[in-house]
């Protein structure tokens, strides 16, 4: 299965959900905002939210700015 | 004299002086930075992770009592803005954002007109929408109607440090537009800040000159110095600039007769 997360193309290669994403990805999950395919998931529901080839996923936080 | 508080949006701040997070050295430099500047707004910005090097969050670097407030760095349109303002709020850290519009990549100036169709979408899904803007009457208007609770005019090229260029107009602004005007971009000394309180605004964000300051803890120390003197002098009716000298002591009652030799 091919995801693309922030822009770049990625093979996994069992279905998992985005809980699982995340902490595969993310040094910790708080305040990681997801949004699959244009809309924001929330937290409590990215363990039932499944990925499927093709998807495009942004993973997005918090950095220093003006 | 006491100072009323700054209020934003109903909610009321003793500090005048908001700080950016970006380009500090480190981390230590940042939180020395907002708890000697004694800000309670500060800003922040949205990214993608860097999904191979693992960064520290941001957030575990500024005290839980301050005011989050996330600019939309990065957004060419009012659509972007928009995107980027909705992910923040998802995030569960407020719904304060500082709307910047930017599609000029050689001067960095804000897109006033973009800003406005973002404010108006923003301001009607609930968020608290502070727009970034070149200082502009018209502009501001539109502003006011799109229910932005505050008005940030920039004082001179975003990072440049080089004060209050704009300031006449940034005195429109004051004068005619019924909001808080909080001061933004190019303000890079203290004494610049103060004059930017001096003229009537409501408070001033500094970034690119605390954090690449050698020691940012001391000048954000500094600004809040002097923002809360200029904003003194402000309070206090500041007396006309003359052109000619007067004198400050009185001319009678002199210890001798005769009119001072020239």
């Amino acid at each position: 299965m091919n995801i693309i997360i922030n822009g770049t193309s990625r093979q996994l290669n069992s279905t998992r959900n985005l809980s699982d994403i995340v902490s595969a990805y993310c040094k910790q999950s708080r305040h990681v905002i997801a949004e699959l395919n244009g809309c924001i998931i929330p937290p409590e529901q990215w363990g039932q939210t499944s990925l499927k080839d093709g998807d495009t996923l942004e993973l997005v936080t918090f950095v220093g700015g003006g | 004299m006491t100072d009323t508080p700054l209020v934003i949006a109903g909610k009321s701040f003793s500090s005048r002086f908001l700080l950016g997070t970006g380009k500090f050295k480190n981390k230590k430099d940042l939180t020395d930075s907002i708890v000697s500047s004694k800000s309670e707004i500060v800003t922040v910005a949205l990214r993608r992770i860097d999904l191979e090097r693992h960064e520290e969050n941001i957030l575990e670097y500024i005290p839980a009592h301050v005011t989050l407030l996330t600019n939309t760095s990065g957004a060419r349109n009012a659509r972007e803005a928009v995107r980027i303002a909705r992910l923040a709020k998802a995030s569960g850290c407020g719904n304060w954002v500082k709307i910047e519009v930017i599609n000029d990549s050689k001067y960095l100036l804000p897109d006033n007109q973009e800003t406005i169709k973002a404010a108006e979408i923003l301001s009607a899904e609930g968020f608290v929408v502070l727009p970034y803007i070149s200082p502009d009457l018209y502009a501001a208007r539109a502003l006011v109607k799109a229910g932005a609770a505050a008005v940030m005019p920039l004082g001179s090229f975003i990072g440049s440090n080089q004060g209050l260029k704009t300031k006449e107009f940034i005195r429109v602004l004051i004068n005619e537009i019924d909001l808080p005007i909080i001061v933004d971009a190019g303000i890079g000394t203290p004494s610049q800040a103060a004059q930017a309180m001096e003229i009537g605004a409501e408070a001033v964000l500094a970034n690119t000159a605390v954090a690449t300051a050698q020691n940012p803890a001391v000048l954000a120390r500094a600004f809040a110095l002097a923002i809360e003197a200029g904003r003194l002098g402000f309070l206090s009716g500041l007396p006309l600039q003359l052109s000619l000298s007067q004198a400050s002591s009185p001319l009678t009652g002199f210890l001798y007769n005769d009119i001072p030799a020239n």
